[in-house]
């Protein structure tokens, strides 16, 4: 490649992500000047079509969103309708509600682990071909994720676009003996869940560091998922360090939307600021609350000590702080089933009123919000859904800006290895761009 | 595994992705069990959400997702009609355009404007269609989501060169089959059952909840004497056309009826 002349290269697919984008990348000599994500996944209107809806069709149309994270979908709509009506759902039926939710990010984030992110550490093109070098760990990783869907399934009867979440609760709820057998299959997953920390921790991560504030729910006393307040901790650098939160309600004044003329994803910033959502954040935010054993393991796979507020400044080690997840998931699984009381009803019952509901929980890849307005006899004027990839992609395009520019800065590298890199540092983040995008295709323009 | 057979003898399977949740297409990673047996007998050639490889060449089969509402996704599903020996769409989105369909009721600006601030930078077609409206489709896997069981008895039937085995009866068939009792008879509860293509199993009314048709109609449906059973377990007509509004809401039957239903 000649010295000064400007080039965009199409490198092809960003591939191994959900959802289809573009990343762009303009470079002059070792300098990123310019890094783009361009969602283009063709854009579906789920904001203007839930208006004139009812109040209780949200849950399952908006789950449609996201084959990859319906259950959040449906929690998120679920919270977000419940508190427009007045209506709290607690006791038994919010536990099954997070034991859901533990079978959705056993399942989504093991499958981001195994098939879409571990290819990377061993230079695999897919897990088909990470199969052939590692079988057993390819096998545990499948008989994992098969344990989620396990929970999902039996609570929800399937794993995508489950059908029994309904507003106040479920259609039906399972009899204890219904959840025994789910109980031998976590124990076996508990096993799995921990070799697989072990086996993350052990691959060889670049080093980098982010600089994003960070964003999730905080629930005192508990790992945050399916509830909790919106909590910042702000990055190194940032003019105050103390963590603060803010109300649901004030959601949209914190957390705003724009439009870049690349993409159909909306991006968001946080109090002006850039921000990442996810389980980095979550770790940071939450990760004093994981059982002590949890933390034990943390401090082994070199994250430092939870307990003492450890947080991991390197995308790359996301892997590890997802394998945590995992494991503390399905544990929480297995204590809900233990403690598990059929209650008195399927559901509450949760009238229409007028109103305005916020609801946010903790999607895989990150915080997502819902708010729905609603008039008397229950019809949706206005709904506004944030998922955590529309928050995430200005995080991302700054993380593939430092990660390029660290490896430029150690030498010349080609095209190739270039757009391997950069993708990489997309698929730290597990973005899920089917919510709005299409296409990631990399092109590199290169002034010199 | 792979390892027993030279590569280039197996069939090559290519999965291609439109407007849709990429849930259809991930029902393939779903098939845990099967996955890594299914990867020795055919080439996962093309598939962006799961391996990093260039589309070359030409495919076996074809496995489709989501529905067509761009210009650009107009010109490439005929480029994966070209390269495909056998086309099957995956689920509602890309059998009957999915539930972005609401759109074709309604103006696709307002639409794009109450989304966007800026709608100049969104390209996009006033319809969203199925890939059948496009170009010839060997078969057409119902479904929102799909059936992993149906589709890899897609897959199997296409590698043993006959034609796919996936019943095309109503719901209230695996009512029976899985022992659920009918729940508008013993509960009064309104299902879509009867005018429902079958596929899921039945999985609602197995959880004490009416059918809600996502796997779209059935080959024979009968809407001018299904409607009124509807209105007698106490749905309206706005909860009429809700219901078949969603995610089929462009199959035709569907359609019609939802229209019928409008004129009152």
């Amino acid at each position: 490649m000649s010295a000064d002349t400007e080039r965009e290269l199409p490198l092809g697919a960003l591939t191994r992500v959900e959802g289809q984008g573009t990343l762009r990348l303009r470079l002059r000599g070792d300098r990123i000047v310019d890094s783009r994500l361009s969602v283009y996944e063709p854009p579906r209107f789920f904001e203007a079509f839930l208006r004139g809806r009812s109040y209780t069709e949200p849950p399952d149309i908006t789950s449609r969103v996201c084959g990859i994270c319906p259950v959040a979908y449906q929690m998120s709509a679920c919270r977000a309708l419940e508190d427009a009506c007045g209506v709290t759902v607690g006791g038994q039926l919010a536990a099954l509600r997070r034991l859901l939710y533990c079978g959705e990010w056993i399942e989504s984030q093991t499958l981001h682990i195994y098939l879409l992110h571990a290819p990377d550490f061993f230079g695999c093109s897919d897990i088909v071909e990470l199969a052939r070098l590692s079988t057993a760990d390819v096998e545990r990783g499948l008989r994992l994720k098969q344990a989620g869907n396990a929970i999902v399934e039996l609570l929800g009867g399937r794993s995508i676009h489950p059908v029994n979440v309904r507003l106040g609760g479920f259609h039906r709820v399972p009899a204890r003996t219904e959840l025994r057998p789910l109980r031998e299959r976590l124990r076996r997953a508990r096993d799995d869940a921990e070799a697989t920390v072990r086996w993350v921790a052990g691959f060889d991560f670049p080093d980098a560091t982010s600089d994003h504030d960070f964003f999730a729910l905080a629930e005192p006393g508990t790992y945050a998922i399916e509830s909790g307040t919106p909590t910042v901790l702000p990055a190194p650098g940032a003019e105050t360090q103390a963590p603060r939160t803010f109300p649901l309600s004030a959601f949209s004044e914190h957390v705003v939307e724009h439009q870049v003329p690349y993409s159909t994803a909306l991006q968001a910033r946080l109090d002006g600021r850039r921000h990442l959502a996810g389980s980095l954040a979550r770790f940071a935010i939450s990760g004093r609350w994981l059982p002590p054993e949890i933390r034990e393991l943390a401090r082994e796979a070199a994250l430092g000590d939870p307990a003492g507020g450890a947080v991991c400044r390197n995308p790359f080690r996301s892997i590890v702080v997802r394998a945590l997840e995992v494991l503390y998931a399905v544990q929480e699984a297995l204590r809900v089933i233990d403690e598990y009381e059929p209650p008195p009803a399927s559901h509450v019952d949760v009238p229409a009123r007028a109103g305005t509901g916020h609801g946010a929980t903790e999607a895989p890849r990150g915080l997502l919000y819902h708010r729905y307005t609603l008039d008397a006899d229950g019809t949706v004027t206005d709904a506004v859904l944030v998922p955590p990839t529309s928050q995430n992609q200005g995080a991302i395009e700054e993380d593939v800006r430092r990660v390029l520019e660290a490896r430029l800065t150690a030498g010349r590298a080609s095209d190739e290895e270039l757009a391997a890199l950069s993708e990489r540092a997309v698929r730290n983040h597990d973005p899920c761009i089917s919510c709005s995008a299409h296409f990631l295709r990399l092109s590199v323009t290169r002034e010199e | 595994m792979s390892d027993e057979e030279p590569e280039d003898a197996r069939p090559r399977l290519a999965v291609w992705k439109f407007a849709s949740c990429d849930g259809c297409q991930l029902t393939l990673l779903d098939c845990e069990d099967d996955l890594l047996a299914l990867s020795g007998k055919v080439e996962v050639a093309f598939f962006h959400e799961a391996v990093t490889a260039p589309d070359e060449g030409t495919y076996d089969v074809s496995l489709v997702d989501g529905s067509i509402t761009t210009p650009e996704d107009a010109e490439r599903v005929q480029h994966v009609r070209a390269v495909s020996r056998r086309l099957v769409t995956l689920g509602a989105c890309a059998t009957a355009g999915g539930i972005q369909a609401l759109r074709n009721y309604a103006d696709v600006a307002e639409f794009r404007a109450a989304v966007y601030a800026r709608d100049e930078y969104i390209d996009t077609l006033a319809t969203s269609t199925p890939i059948s409206a496009h170009v010839p489709v060997d078969f057409e896997l119902r479904g929102c989501p799909i059936d992993r069981g149906q589709l890899l008895e897609v897959i199997t039937a296409y590698l043993a060169g006959r034609t796919p085995d996936t019943p095309a009866h109503s719901v209230c068939f695996e009512c029976k089959r899985r022992g659920t009792p009918c729940i508008v008879v013993a509960r009064g509860i309104p299902c879509l059952g009867p005018v429902t293509h079958a596929g899921c199993g039945a999985l609602c009314p197995a959880y004490g909840r009416g059918c809600y048709g996502c796997f779209g109609p059935s080959y024979s449906t009968k809407f001018p004497a299904f409607i009124p059973l509807l209105r007698r377990d106490g749905m309206t007509t706005l909860d009429i056309v809700r219901v078949l509004r969603t995610f089929n809401t462009a199959a035709p039957e569907f359609d019609a009826a939802s229209r019928q239903e409008e004129l009152g």
